[in-house]
């Protein structure tokens, strides 16, 4: 992280003292936060994988819902920039006896927290805690809203690969209306320039979609077509119950990316999935296993994403030069 | 029904509108023992004189759409500050729903609240008794005992009778007994887990939104049951432009159905809901802006006849929290004067012998009272208006118990300046040495 130490990033775009969303973002603040990721995931390849941007500061993971992923992935993104971290879940966490967040959050800003991470059911909890927080929000996914980091990751494995933006088509296949990294990713994808079509059961396209600038379609076949980049959404399994889909085996046949479908694809096309993936539903096993799958190339971006975003946002917070980060 | 001895009042040189009898001219009201008294009849010697030069003077307005929270969730509002509200919002009566704790379901209750109101009512008070026990939608309530004991209209407004052959039966059976039924018009299994209108914006908030063919689904319903049974049926709180339309062509039919609409859904969009604060979480849900002109197009034709407020206090705690978990509703009483002058007087969607009318007798009418006119014999209820007046919302003026407005910090024109019940002014902006106490909050 030389680049970082030395101050050569103080060019960047880069003023906010939370993360809510891509919605909110400039292209330029996204590029920002890329390529910061970038220098951090050179350190993530030196032997000593730690770097002191974060020394001092506390950041506490508060997850009111269930993630494996991406809470490891935070929790590791502050160990790396020497922060003292710890993560709090929903069944160790007071709201379980009838705290409200408000209540729950503030307890946390007390003890003199400078960064809380949530990830909550609710859509805007993170937006709602920012209003009143001193400490800086991350929206480590917030119900079908937004899911900032996941975006992010999925724009640098994109860039990382295919160097720009700018005329790559990227499809999103599956449940977009539950979907918070379907929005978030539309949000950054869009805003960078590339062409976006999404993909699934008409049941889960949800409605207005059309104006964030996407293309819908319902025929996977002729969108892998096209699709330079596939990024395969999870299907909840839950979703049948409210009847949006008739059943598991029905959604793999035509909303699936199979071996077969993916014949039809460009050579060098890019399978992306946010995990956990349900083999053979969403995803063929094979596929996720594949050449063309990117999937823990993702987990390992996301690593840097974070340490990217957490490194900003204390930058952001302690001004230009009162960070930890020289 | 409310606390007040009758009085006698001179109210001098306003604007006098009269929705029944069609007076509109420069003149005198006087009220005298409480009543109107005839047209021209002088005034004894000693009544007190109110000088109304230069403003507007309307029979008592009337909000048929108010939750009192009284009996059961007393720190939200009472019958005592949710009357101070009415009055300070320029309200003569207001009509309260039965979603209380124990819901209205029985006599026992709607006496209860008579009773209350009689003794600490600011203005008057007419209870309404819900159509089924307990809200449960399940089986219809005693609406004989609930007539007899002074409920003037049946609702389970909050929620909606879902099984359709029980509604028929209670139109069926409220007809008999001459109470309307008012109706929250929402299919649960279309609105299910939905905390604002389905769009772009649920689509760009993430949240889960409700497809205004849950309205329309149940208001279709409505309009099929009216036609067959006959009973009076009031669509409460309509939302979408869908609604509008079946209710304009119900109408046209000749089917006796009747609609209302709130000030909030007339000043908002679900493009407000962008920042998810809870003041703007209310059901059914703002709607989208093609939603808004067709509710107002509806005020305009005269589909929609009556103008309420949906006041529903909550407690600050309980509305900061997640947008999900926040209850639905805001409080109106004090906002919808000004609200509805401004955006329907002033911006030429309706007259205002239309609106006064939409205030006033066509809520009278639909509920048969005596109120909501100024013919001579009627109770003595006037409310002066200040239709140039200049407001800016702030709900820490509010009488109400609670805060949870969407208007806050609103700029709007119009405003009522005096509340009179039975003679009695009960607020007075013309003589601001007379303001109304705020009743403390439990």
């Amino acid at each position: 992280m030389v680049d970082a130490e030395q101050g050569d990033l103080k060019g960047l775009v880069w003023d906010r003292p939370h993360l809510l969303g891509l919605e909110p973002l400039s292209a330029e603040e996204i590029t920002a936060v890329l390529d910061t990721a970038q220098s951090f995931k050179e350190v993530l390849a030196r032997e000593i994988k730690k770097v002191p941007a974060l020394r001092g500061r506390t950041v506490v993971n508060l997850f009111l819902e269930p993630s494996t992923r991406t809470r490891t992935s935070f929790e590791l993104a502050a160990k790396r920039l020497s922060a003292d971290v710890m993560s709090i879940t929903a069944a160790a966490s007071s709201i379980v006896k009838g705290e409200t967040l408000r209540d729950t959050a503030r307890n946390i800003e007390a003890l003199q927290v400078d960064m809380l991470v949530i990830r909550h059911s609710a859509a805007g909890a993170p937006d709602y805690l920012a209003r009143f927080l001193k400490a800086s929000v991350i929206n480590a996914g917030d119900g079908a809203h937004e899911h900032p980091t996941q975006g992010l990751l999925d724009l640098f494995t994109i860039r990382e690969r295919r160097g720009a933006f700018a005329g790559l088509h990227v499809a999103i296949v599956g449940d977009i209306l539950y979907s918070r990294v379907a929005r978030s990713d539309i949000w950054g994808l869009t805003k960078l320039g590339a062409r976006v079509t999404v993909c699934g059961p008409p049941t889960l396209i949800p409605p207005g979609i059309e104006e964030l600038g996407v293309q819908v379609r319902f025929d996977l076949d002729e969108v892998v077509e096209e699709a330079d980049v596939i990024n395969v959404l999870r299907i909840q399994h839950e979703r049948q119950n409210q009847m949006l889909f008739p059943s598991v085996a029905e959604y793999a046949r035509f909303f699936g990316l199979t071996k077969a479908r993916l014949r039809r694809a460009k050579p060098d096309v890019m399978i992306m999935h946010p995990g956990p993936i349900n083999r053979g539903v969403e995803l063929a096993a094979e596929l996720a296993d594949g050449p063309h799958s990117v999937i823990l190339d993702q987990v390992t971006n996301g690593l840097a994403v974070r340490m990217a975003v957490m490194f900003l946002l204390n930058r952001a917070r302690s001004g230009e030069d009162g960070g930890q980060s020289a | 029904m409310s606390r007040h001895a009758p009085a006698s009042l001179w109210i001098r040189g306003g604007r006098v509108l009269d929705p029944e009898s069609g007076r509109d001219e420069i003149g005198d009201v006087l009220i005298r023992g409480g009543l109107i008294a005839a047209a021209g009849a002088a005034p004894p010697a000693g009544t007190p004189a109110l000088d109304a030069a230069g403003l507007v003077v309307a029979p008592g307005l009337i909000d048929m759409h108010v939750h009192l929270r009284d009996p059961g969730e007393t720190g939200k509002e009472s019958i005592a500050t949710g009357t101070a509200a009415a009055a300070h919002g320029g309200f003569t009566s207001v009509v309260c729903m039965p979603n209380t704790i124990p819901v209205a379901d029985h006599g026992g209750i709607i006496e209860y609240i008579r009773a209350e109101a009689a003794r600490r009512g600011l203005v008057r008070v007419f209870p309404t008794g819900s159509i089924t026990v307990g809200l449960a939608g399940e089986r219809m309530t005693e609406i004989g005992d609930l007539k007899a004991s002074g409920a003037v209209a049946l609702t389970d407004d909050g929620h909606c009778v879902q099984n359709h052959e029980l509604m028929r039966r209670a139109l069926q059976y409220a007809k008999h007994f001459a109470l309307p039924v008012l109706d929250h018009c929402q299919d649960y299994s279309l609105s299910a887990g939905g905390v604002m209108h389905e769009g772009y914006w649920s689509t760009v908030l993430g949240l889960r939104g409700m497809s205004p063919l849950a309205e329309e689904l149940i208001v279709a319903r409505n309009v099929l049951l009216a036609e067959a049974c006959g009973g009076d049926l009031h669509v409460q709180h309509i939302s979408t432009r869908g609604a509008v339309e079946l209710v304009r062509q119900a109408r046209t039919r000749g089917v006796r159905i009747t609609a209302e609409v709130t000030p909030h859904h007339l000043m908002f969009t679900d493009a407000d809901v962008k920042g998810y604060d809870t003041d703007f979480k209310m059901n059914p849900p703002l709607r989208s802006k093609a939603d808004v002109e067709a509710l107002l197009a509806g005020l305009a034709d005269g589909t929609i006849t009556v103008l309420a407020s949906d006041h529903a206090p909550h407690h600050a705690h309980q509305k900061d929290v997640e947008f999900d978990l926040a209850p639905f509703g805001v409080v109106g009483l004090e906002t919808a004067v000004p609200a509805y002058l401004d955006r329907l007087l002033h911006a030429g969607v309706m007259s205002l012998p239309a609106l006064v009318a939409a205030m006033t007798l066509h809520p009278a009418r639909l509920l048969r009272l005596p109120i909501g006119r100024l013919s001579p014999g009627a109770p003595g209820d006037v409310t002066i208006l200040d239709p140039e007046r200049d407001v800016v919302v702030d709900t820490a003026s509010f009488v109400s118990c609670s805060r949870n407005s969407p208007f806050q910090g609103l700029r709007l024109k119009g405003d009522a300046v005096a509340t009179i019940v039975a003679g009695n002014v009960v607020m007075n902006r013309i003589d601001p040495r007379r303001p109304i106490v705020p009743e403390p909050c439990r």
